[in-house]
């Protein structure tokens, strides 16, 4: 394209604005007038561009299935004191601390995915003051983030997640504090056994009741014989599952995602 | 079993999970999702994490039932996205995006979790990686079909807008990725029309001009691969939001003619590679030039007016466009025509008389109009004369008729035409 030299120069060299014409309207047959024009989502003129942008992200989706391989330092150990697990990838750890050490009450050592869930923990099961507002105002917070609720109950909170903001009905991280009798009634009877590769036994469900992620106890807990409703009832009833692995199948390369590694499909 | 083989089972299901079967096989097994979920919210990490990229291999399957079986993970991976680890963030990110994509039932249990809020918190954070998956689980969730009325106004509820600003226009040399990412998303709020005016006030004309000058001079220093990108999407939005209704009282103006100068860098710079842009910038070239003269003043006196008639013989929507920005030059009056004309616009205006579509065509007999009238010595020159006795070809066109009838008996001179003669007029026809 022709375009003249030293252009941004030219901007600093004062040129003078040519002079305006009284506007008229256009004079039959013609009809031209001035507008600016606007598009609106599904115009076909963005289709060009709109394809553009779709392959672009099928690379980039592409890239972030192909696993990482992450790089490997030699052996170390959480610090943190009592935790003995070992690692082999600063990301594992990170992850690793992140989970379990980062959101942890300092009261009862349970850990929680995020601080705003801590918090609130913290709140409901070790201020002491907190039970006694409750009993006069609203003070369980509903859990969703930009919901401002407050309820007089834990059990009427958990109605309003699952009502108004869909919740599963045992969410891992809203369980009403429970008197001491009634901890660990949720573990499954039975450990069921793995001999078939691919299949993932329930025993990670004993693993999962020892740290923090307590299921919900919901109503059963007046019942202690009683099994717990909920998923790790029907467990107990579901048979082992099994996936064929085809024996095609081939790893991604390790891949740094983003936008400098985009790779043109041919 | 150990968790260093549990591991390994699940990454062996994870391999699995990249087929269709497999993945329709799984969900439909009794219990099997509650088990997988039951191990994305364990607590001990690479167990999580291996579960977690399982869900992610489902969330790839375009069969909508896989989708919906993953409905209960959902408050899951919400919850999770207020975590800190960058890998697991982004990983739930494009988990939820994919979902998000593929299943209307998906998007409406998401809603009322709280997605909205939840990101707004997400995009506070200082991970590349984390901003690239929430810049793209956004830009999905603002091209559903109940954006506009169900998703966009939450959007702007939050502080959503402000980041979004905040992440188009910085580090661009580290992380472009979030900058195009969240350039598309404005774009998808944008053209909805949802509450422009409200965009306007948080300053996005001003970031937008800025970015593209930023652009500009970056073409101008080393090639950068995807340029095209981040630029395609801002230029959308300065064009949109320029034609923004006046009765809303937003009526935005633009008056910096280094943004004039940036277009014409981005046109010559796309014009082989990727010539979508060169639409897109003659879009923001009309919008700048329909109601402001300072623009078309400085095409003129910045010598652009070549570089533009070089887009004339381009594809119909550039030729149009072109067109239709020459027009909104001429109709500024007869200072403008004059450099027009002097400028030698004619002969490529002829040659777009001789093409068969009719837009094209009535354009330039628009422009023609504009010439001659504000200018009328400029139709007495034999170049004129014998274009104007090449319009002859359209008389029968319904749609340019009258246009054709009103200029040849305006200005077309009776004893001028015979002695003009064929020859002239076919060494216009001949050399278009």
């Amino acid at each position: 394209m022709l375009l003249p030299p030293e252009l941004s120069a030219s901007l600093q060299v004062e040129r003078p604005l040519l002079p305006v014409g009284p506007r008229t309207p256009p004079r039959a047959p013609f009809c031209f007038s001035p507008s600016r024009l606007r598009f609106h989502r599904q115009h076909e003129f963005f289709e060009d561009g709109d394809i553009h942008r779709h392959l672009y992200l099928q690379d980039i989706l592409t890239n972030v299935t192909e696993v990482t391989e992450r790089s490997k330092v030699s052996e170390f150990c959480c610090n943190i004191v009592g935790c003995c697990q070992v690692f082999d990838t600063l990301e594992g750890y990170e992850h690793h601390y992140n989970t379990l050490h980062r959101n942890m009450c300092s009261f009862c050592k349970r850990s929680f995915p995020s601080g705003h869930l801590l918090d609130t923990h913290i709140l409901e099961w070790h201020d002491s003051l907190f039970q006694i507002m409750a009993e006069k105002q609203n003070m369980y917070q509903c859990l969703v983030e930009g919901c401002a609720e407050k309820f007089k109950s834990s059990k009427d909170r958990k109605d309003h997640l699952v009502k108004v903001h869909l919740y599963p009905s045992d969410f891992r991280f809203d369980k009403p504090k429970k008197a001491k009798s009634s901890t660990k009634h949720s573990k499954p009877p039975s450990k069921l056994d793995v001999s078939v590769p691919m299949d993932v036994n329930v025993e990670t469900y004993e693993h999962l009741q020892v740290d923090s992620m307590e299921i919900c106890p919901s109503e059963s807990v007046a019942n202690p014989t009683q099994p717990v409703s909920g998923p790790i009832s029907s467990l107990q009833e579901k048979k082992l599952y099994k996936s064929r692995i085809p024996s095609t199948i081939c790893f991604g390369q390790g891949a740094s995602r983003g936008f400098k590694s985009m790779k043109k499909k041919v | 079993m150990g968790t260093e083989e549990r591991k390994k089972l699940l990454s062996r299901l994870r391999q699995g999970l990249q087929h269709k079967e497999t993945q329709q096989k799984f969900v439909r097994l009794e219990g099997s999702m509650q088990v997988l979920i039951g191990l994305f919210t364990s607590s001990l990490a690479n167990i999580q994490i291996e579960a977690a990229r399982c869900l992610h291999e489902l969330s790839h399957s375009s069969d909508p039932a896989v989708a919906e079986a993953c409905l209960p993970a959902t408050s899951y991976l919400l919850t999770y996205l207020s975590g800190h680890s960058v890998e697991f963030t982004e990983l739930c990110l494009y988990t939820l995006g994919n979902l998000a994509v593929e299943s209307d039932a998906v998007r409406k249990r998401l809603l009322p979790q709280g997605i909205i809020p939840t990101l707004a918190s997400c995009i506070q954070s200082p991970h590349v990686a984390v901003l690239e998956g929430l810049g793209y689980i956004l830009s999905q969730l603002l091209q559903a079909r109940e954006a506009a009325t169900k998703i966009i106004p939450l959007v702007l509820d939050s502080v959503l807008p402000q980041h979004m600003l905040r992440l188009v226009s910085s580090n661009l040399e580290l992380g472009m990725g979030v900058a195009v990412e969240f350039s598309w998303c404005l774009h998808y709020i944008v053209c909805s029309h949802v509450n422009n005016a409200l965009l306007i006030s948080q300053g996005i004309v001003s970031t937008l001009v800025l970015l593209l000058l930023e652009l500009a001079s970056m073409i101008s220093k080393a090639a950068t691969e995807g340029l095209e990108l981040l630029i395609c999407p801002v230029l959308r939005c300065l064009s949109n939001l320029l034609a923004e209704d006046e009765t809303d009282g937003c009526k935005v103006q633009i008056q910096d003619e280094r943004l004039l100068v940036a277009l014409f860098l981005f046109m010559q710079y796309f014009l082989q590679q990727h010539p979508f842009i060169v639409q897109e910038c003659l879009w923001l070239l009309n919008n700048l030039t329909a109601d402001e003269p300072i623009f078309c003043s400085a095409v003129l006196t910045l010598d652009l007016l070549p570089a533009l008639l070089q887009l004339l013989p381009c594809s119909r929507m550039v030729t149009l466009l072109a067109l239709t920005v020459l027009c909104n030059i001429a109709e500024k009056g007869p200072a403008y025509c004059h450099q027009l004309h002097q400028k030698a616009v004619l002969p490529s205006l002829l040659s777009t008389l001789a093409l068969s579509d009719a837009q094209v065509v009535g354009q330039s007999l628009e422009l023609l109009h504009l010439l001659f009238l504000h200018l009328p010595e400029a139709s007495d020159d034999s170049l004129s004369q014998a274009g104007l006795q090449a319009l002859e070809q359209h008389q029968d066109n319904p749609q340019l008729q009258e246009r054709v009838r009103a200029l040849r008996e305006t200005y077309l001179q009776p004893a001028a035409a015979s002695l003009i003669s064929a020859s002239a007029s076919a060494a216009v026809l001949l050399s278009s």
